[in-house]
């Protein structure tokens, strides 16, 4: 022992890293990569692919030739933008349209604010409402690409299920001849493997083994995710006692339109969701509300991102007076 | 489901390489050096001088204010020296040196191993022999226990609390004296309950320490009064107003002490201490001191003399490997590190730990992903990453605002934190000055 190191205390570390947390979100989103590439083969696999390269190479540019750092992209925060990103577009979406919202996502939603740890929107979700204003035929193509492993399954209908019924719905239709016209719209084939999609949903199961696999490693609290998923079904509860055939039921709503990617994956964004407790909960609520407010009463059928970027801007302000409880306050 | 704290903590490792080596006698060496700052508050006064003989347990130095503790010879022979000795810091501080000669214990004091149960002093003569055997609190903050157990006025004590809770990993020698040496510690106990006069005492053990907790149980059978309680592991349980929680559910309020709540809390080092003084009268001059790390050959818990050199301690666990890049007085979670080998132990010594760089090198920082691992870990209920960069930006009202006086300093957030940022490094200056704000305050 020449020479001591000498610094101040705690003097060990728990060896958690941002990598380790970035890799255990790619983990979880695996079974749901796994179900998307049974159902829409390649295209899934190279919407997933273009998008991770595409997010970490503009991470990489940006740091290395504009803000002439050294380059983060070692911490994976691209690649789950990328992915995340891939996972939230039609599965018949082009290469290219992936390679735009890659660069929107990193480059103005992340990278402009400061980079990791400094935006405020969820830059995934940023990159898909992009994509949704500027390409609203592509980005509500739900019609199925070719596939490797899909021989003839009935899962080849087109439009997703909140459209079907926003449409049904805007027509004049009854959510019970909506149903009827429409044998796939029931809960089995929701939570197995849905009838239409962003190439992320197709499973709520695969979703759900995700979100169990980042509470067990304590990557996430459930508090987000939980209080997302109760306020839906609370709210539509409510309304759909109110008038059956007008308002869609709780379980619809939590089974489709991106709920349970958008509260297990996208709400639940460190950078961008409350720090505390109390806060947590209350951003939870807004997501909820907003989100079947939209679907109600809005235009556009789905309405979590919306709901996600919305309560995103909340976020400074609760994070600055929602305070976590303090010990021996008096 | 067992008590512990209400909120916050950690579970870092609880690897105890040295729990099962029973303790043993450190040699007395040539020569001892004993610091006059070894407790919180004004250095000792020393009464003796250059050349004179002492014995062991002879009073060298005396108490010098309210908050100050005696200091006795921890060995026989001739002072050499009394001049300022680089401590672990390698800071001046003065210290009394002597050259060893033989070890002649000051014969007032009862070398038996018989233990004395009865109790004959007055909770006034409790308290003033207590100050004379310079018994100071043995948990870290090194208190003086004559003053911890004097609630200033209008303050009644109701509970004593001993802490066994021992929750940095390594660190043994508290576990060992409760194994080795548990009806004293009670007695101990009931000394300070006596002094107190309280009736109610409890004994808080982490469930992994059975055989301490079993022990404990075993002999507190005669002590009705005072109650053992098994506590969950979580690191800071042995924070004083964490173990007040965990064990009484009461808070001690901010900026206030824990006799608010009507608790008192001593260690079980220092209920030892207090037998000893109390029933023995035998001055706090050696204790029991854990030697360990994954790298060393052995791991040793010693029943060592005060002002026993660093480097010769750390030579009896045979040689270090190349890769020993840190030496820490104390736990990992909150010792501090040794810069000065030759420096020596004071009272409240209780372990000196080694570590590879591989261990404790810290990693290099990253920016702050807002995951809130270290308010979620923070025992008081702070945000970890405000206070952080509060403290960079010097914005003082703001941390006052924020409470950061409130800190205990224990390491959570930056143990949890996976950006590597050093949290309580800026978190511990910021706190200073405001404290240093708030005393400069009109009342």
């Amino acid at each position: 022992m020449r020479k001591l190191l000498v610094s101040p205390a705690p003097h060990i570390h728990g060896n958690e890293s941002t990598r380790k947390i970035m890799r255990d979100v790619l983990i979880a989103l695996s079974p749901s990569l796994v179900v998307s590439l049974y159902f829409f083969g390649v295209s899934a696999i190279e919407l997933v692919l273009v998008g991770a390269l595409a997010c970490v190479s503009v991470e990489y540019v940006i740091q290395k030739y504009l803000m002439k750092v050294k380059p983060t992209i070692n911490d994976l925060s691209a690649a789950v933008t990328g992915v995340l990103l891939a996972l939230n577009l039609p599965p018949s979406a082009p290469w290219w349209v992936m390679l735009i919202g890659s660069v929107v996502a990193i480059g103005v939603a992340k990278m402009s604010f400061g980079g990791l740890g400094h935006n405020i929107f969820n830059p995934a979700l940023v990159g898909r409402v992009f994509l949704l204003i500027s390409f609203p035929a592509i980005m509500t193509d739900w019609s199925i690409p070719d596939s490797w492993f899909r021989d003839g399954v009935d899962a080849a209908s087109g439009a997703t299920p909140l459209s079907l019924i926003k449409e049904g719905l805007s027509s004049g239709m009854t959510l019970e001849q909506i149903q009827a016209q429409n044998p796939n719209l029931s809960y089995m084939h929701m939570l197995f493997f849905k009838t239409g999609g962003s190439v992320g949903e197709v499973s709520a199961i695969a979703l759900i083994l995700g979100f169990i696999y980042l509470l067990v490693r304590k990557v996430i609290r459930p508090h987000i995710t939980l209080s997302i998923l109760v306020t839906i079904a609370v709210v539509s509860g409510i309304f759909s006692l109110c008038d059956p055939q007008q308002f869609t039921d709780p379980a619809f709503n939590i089974l489709t339109g991106g709920v349970l990617i958008g509260s297990i994956f996208m709400a639940t964004d460190y950078v961008t969701s409350p720090m505390s407790t109390r806060g947590m909960v209350i951003y939870g609520v807004g997501i909820g509300f907003i989100t079947v407010m939209i679907r109600y009463f809005g235009s556009y059928p789905e309405g979590i991102s919306f709901a996600i970027l919305i309560m995103n801007s909340f976020v400074p302000l609760l994070n600055k007076y929602v305070k976590p409880k303090r010990f021996g306050r008096r | 489901m067992k008590k512990t704290f209400s909120m916050g903590g950690i579970h870092p490792h609880d690897k105890k390489i040295s729990a099962e080596s029973a303790i043993e006698r450190f040699p007395v060496l040539s020569k001892a050096y004993i610091s006059m700052s070894q407790h919180i508050g004004a250095p000792a006064t020393p009464i003796v001088q250059k050349g004179d003989k002492v014995l062991t347990g002879q009073l060298i130095a005396t108490s010098s204010g309210f908050i100050s503790a005696n200091i006795h010879s921890s060995v026989s022979g001739t002072v050499s020296a009394i001049e300022p000795y680089p401590d672990i810091a390698g800071n001046p501080v003065m210290h009394i040196i002597i050259d060893v000669e033989g070890d002649q214990w000051d014969e007032s004091i009862d070398r038996s191993e018989e233990i004395v149960r009865d109790i004959k002093l007055t909770p006034q003569e409790i308290l003033k022999r207590i100050a004379d055997c310079g018994v100071i609190g043995m948990g870290g903050a090194s208190f003086p226990t004559h003053v911890k157990l004097s609630p200033p006025p209008g303050k009644k004590a109701e509970i004593l609390i001993i802490n066994g809770v021992e929750c940095e990993p390594y660190i043994t020698s508290d576990y060992r004296i409760m194994v080795e040496r548990p009806e004293e510690i009670l007695i101990g106990a009931r000394i300070m309950m006596k002094a107190l006069g309280v009736s109610e005492g409890y004994i808080g053990i982490e469930v992994n320490k059975p055989k301490a907790i079993d022990v404990m149980k075993s002999f507190s059978a005669s002590y009705p009064e005072i109650k053992v309680v098994p506590l969950k592991k979580k690191y800071p349980q042995g924070g004083e107003k964490q173990l007040i929680d965990a064990v009484t559910g009461r808070k001690v309020p901010s900026m206030g002490l824990p006799i608010d709540t009507g608790v008192v809390v001593q260690n079980c080092a220092t209920a030892l201490a207090v037998y000893e003084a109390v029933q023995k009268n035998k001055p706090l001059f050696e204790g029991v001191v854990t030697v360990t790390g994954d790298c060393t050959e052995q791991q040793r818990n010693f029943l060592l003399r005060v002002g026993t050199p660093i480097d010769a301690l750390l030579n009896s666990v045979g040689r270090l490997p190349k890769d020993a890049a840190k030496l820490i007085s104390g736990g990992p979670m909150m010792g501090k590190a040794v810069s000065n080998i030759s420096a020596a132990t004071v009272k409240s010594t209780s372990s000196l730990l080694v570590l590879t760089s591989e261990q404790t090198l810290r990693k290099e920082e990253g920016e702050c992903i807002r995951c809130a691992k270290c308010a979620d870990a923070c025992p008081m209920g702070l945000e970890p990453f405000l206070l952080n960069k509060l403290a960079r930006a010097g914005r003082y009202a703001d941390l006052e605002r924020e409470r950061v006086y409130d800190c205990i300093e224990c390491g959570c957030c930056m143990y949890t934190c996976p950006a590597n940022i050093p949290l309580l490094d800026y978190i511990r200056i910021s706190k200073a000055d405001v404290l240093k704000i708030l005393r400069s305050r009109p009342k």
